[in-house]
């Protein structure tokens, strides 16, 4: 899976750190993402996951550290430069146009492919409609590979739970982008709905040549789909590895259980083994 | 489906025309009285800073009281261009305005575009160059005007009478309502990164400024032909029907054809949600300053013509109080209605300027302002969206084009099928 292209990184990020008044909520935070990566981002809650997504989109400008994209350093970019460049995310809890329709909530994200001015707009002239044309179609056939066409017309608060995610990560990837991050994408999912969205990011992955970075607490989800994952606690790295090397970490089953556990479910798994 | 869009286009101005050549007869042919004809002038007036207000706050989420403030500098800037050719036979307002507005429109769209290229430059150091170039370009405007002056005039002259003060007139009003969305441009910089709350706080008190100033305008600004709190008089008369409706008309086209693009899209975006908006690559600063700009200009034209009226300014017309005038307006319409904001512009002049003051005993007619709360009351407690609610009319309402074709099964994703057990659930089992 490690397609290396020249050895270059699509995301590379160094040493960031962020720092609230007195609070250290990331420290030295280093992640490296290949082109094609599905990696995961796990750790317990307040770990400073999410920090590190709202580092990355440009919602938090980081104390400390950089972040390449593709090679040019975007520590300190605005949020919406940062999407045009080509990073999408979702959020923990979902945060669609709750009052515009299905089909508006993605054509939305394509404003900045809209290629045509305001004048244009203004006037309503034949460029404008051209586009406009062009860029609904788009939008219906971007619904369509996500199941929501037959739901274009409804307002996006009134989904239900499922298909609002399923909007937002449509939504996320309307703008065509080269990165993706998802923020909790199982949370509040049912297993059954859960493994339906593990073929979600799959399918994602194959047919649009995605980068994911995901932060997951399923670990059902996150052991299940991603080749790497790293493990975050108190905004420290404290283990990178595969599923399994993660499982077996004993770091990692101290920062989930607490101190002690470790030991303990070391001595499960003897037992288990004998 | 063209064909469909463009009956509907048909309709709307084909009902549009009737309704205009209606009010026109009845008051060409003197069934509509002087009382009713103002009325109806006025309701046009308040769709106009009412439908500016509506994309500040009901499409664009900022709760703005300053709308008044720029109603107030449309207004007294228009009357001041048309009262020096009327009343001094100059048109010195008119090139100062004219060639003030021009250079600074020019200034702000180049050092917008030069700025656009510089990162991470904080709103106020942006609205200090922009601040600065405006103060110097505004002092070379006064000596182009003074020199262009005489040109002016000599062509004026050379027009008849009516024509050119009908001339000025449509100048007047279409560069006030410019100065109005520059003054909102340099004002709303800074003062758009706060947060909404603080925002609507700040606007007030612009409102406030401005109607201070205006109460010393002959003292405190040297503009002796404004009296200041004693009232504005000697403005001609020139807003007619005809012109009143013209503007609400380009005004409706205008707002319906921006918001129904990917622009108007994005200006709803913010109102959404903007950390989302910022996330899909919406520029949501700009898109602030860009309803911003346009609802005080569509203010600033109402202003200008709403000075025509009546002939008389005053003031206490733009009391902060009355700023809340088209609030309640697009509260009672709907916030994001059109429509709604259209029909209770109207209803809000005919009721309360009209009706109301017809019907109240001489005296009474403060009691419209307890007429005026309770009525706002009981919309907010029965029908808390506005009177319209999500209804437009079927020119503003925005389509959503039938689906073209089904795709391929082939292309879409295994969500259809929840249940079913997943490759990715084998793999863990």
């Amino acid at each position: 899976m490690n397609e290396t292209t020249n050895g270059r990184y699509i995301l590379d990020i160094q040493e960031l750190s962020m720092q609230f008044g007195g609070l250290r909520a990331v420290n030295n935070f280093s992640i490296h993402l290949e082109p094609h990566d599905l990696q995961g981002l796990i750790g317990p809650n307040g770990a400073g996951k999410t920090t590190v997504f709202n580092m990355i989109t440009g919602v938090y400008t980081p104390s400390a550290g950089q972040i390449c994209f593709l090679n040019e350093n975007i520590t300190g970019f605005e949020s919406f430069e940062i999407n045009q460049m080509g990073i999408a995310r979702t959020f923990q809890n979902i945060r669609l146009f709750p009052n515009l329709n299905v089909l508006d909530n993605v054509r939305i994200a394509y404003h900045t492919h809209a290629g045509y001015s305001l004048n244009d707009a203004i006037l309503h002239n034949r460029h404008y409609k051209n586009q406009e044309k062009e860029l609904t179609e788009r939008a219906q056939d971007f619904l369509a590979v996500f199941n929501l066409q037959d739901r274009q017309a409804e307002i996006a608060k009134n989904l239900p739970y499922g298909e609002q995610r399923r909007l937002e990560i449509a939504r996320a990837l309307a703008a065509e982008p080269k990165l993706l991050l998802l923020d909790e994408p199982a949370a509040g999912m049912n297993p059954a709905e859960s493994s339906s969205l593990m073929d979600l990011i799959h399918f994602i992955r194959e047919k649009f040549d995605m980068t994911i970075l995901l932060i997951e607490h399923q670990m059902r989800v996150v052991m299940g789909i991603c080749e790497k994952i790293t493990v975050m606690d108190f905004g420290e790295v404290i283990a990178r590895g595969t599923p399994s090397e993660i499982q077996s970490n004993p770091r990692v089953v101290e920062a989930y259980l607490g101190p002690g556990a470790a030991a303990l479910s070391e001595k499960f798994r003897r037992r288990k083994v004998e | 489906m063209l064909k469909k869009i463009s009956r509907q286009n048909l309709i709307f101005f084909g009902g549009l025309l009737l309704f205009f050549v209606i009010v026109q007869l009845a008051i060409s042919l003197h069934l509509l009285n002087d009382f009713w004809n103002t009325i109806l002038r006025i309701g046009a007036v308040m769709a106009i800073v009412s439908l500016g207000l509506n994309l500040i706050y009901g499409f664009n989420g900022q709760f703005s009281l300053g709308q008044w403030g720029f109603y107030a500098i449309g207004a007294y800037t228009a009357a001041d261009i048309t009262y020096r050719w009327s009343n001094e036979q100059s048109s010195l307002g008119l090139t100062i305005v004219l060639f003030g507005v021009l250079l600074v429109g020019v200034a702000i769209l180049y050092i917008r575009r030069v700025l656009s290229r510089i990162r991470g430059l904080d709103a106020l150091s942006a609205f200090t160059i922009y601040f600065v170039a405006s103060l110097i370009l505004g002092i070379v405007a006064v000596y182009l005007g003074k020199l262009a002056e005489p040109v002016f005039n000599t062509v004026l002259r050379l027009l008849p009478g009516v024509v050119a003060l009908q001339i000025v007139y449509i100048i007047a009003v279409l560069v006030a309502a410019v100065l109005a969305a520059e003054i909102s441009f340099l004002f709303g910089l800074p003062v758009l990164t706060l947060g909404s709350d603080y925002f609507g706080i700040a606007t007030l008190g612009f409102t406030i400024i401005v109607k201070v100033l205006l109460d010393n305008s002959d003292t405190m600004l040297g503009f002796q032909e404004m009296k200041g709190a004693r009232g504005m008089v000697g403005i001609p008369k020139l807003t007619s029907w005809f012109w009143v409706f013209l503007f609400l008309v380009i005004v409706i086209v205008v707002m319906r054809n921006m918001l129904h693009s990917s622009y108007g899209r994005a200006i709803v975006s913010v109102r959404e949600d903007e950390i989302a908006g910022m996330a899909m690559g919406i520029d949501v600063a700009e898109f602030k300053i860009l309803s911003f700009v346009i609802g005080s200009l569509f203010a600033g034209l109402a202003g200008g013509l709403y000075a025509h009226i009546n002939g008389f300014l005053h003031p206490n017309t733009f009391n902060f109080i009355k700023s809340f005038d088209p609030m309640i307006i697009i509260v009672l319409g709907g916030l994001g209605s059109m429509t709604g904001t259209l029909a209770a512009a109207f209803a809000w002049a005919l009721l309360l300027e009209g009706v109301l003051r017809l019907v109240l005993p001489q005296g009474f007619e403060t009691w419209r302002f307890v007429v005026y709360p309770l009525l706002l009351l009981l919309i907010m407690l029965l029908k808390s969206n506005g009177l319209f609610g999500d209804y437009e009319l079927p020119f503003l309402r925005q389509i959503i084009p039938p689906l073209k074709k089904k795709l391929d099964p082939g292309l879409q994703t295994p969500t259809s099928t929840p249940a079913s057990p997943s490759s990715a659930q084998k793999a863990i089992e």
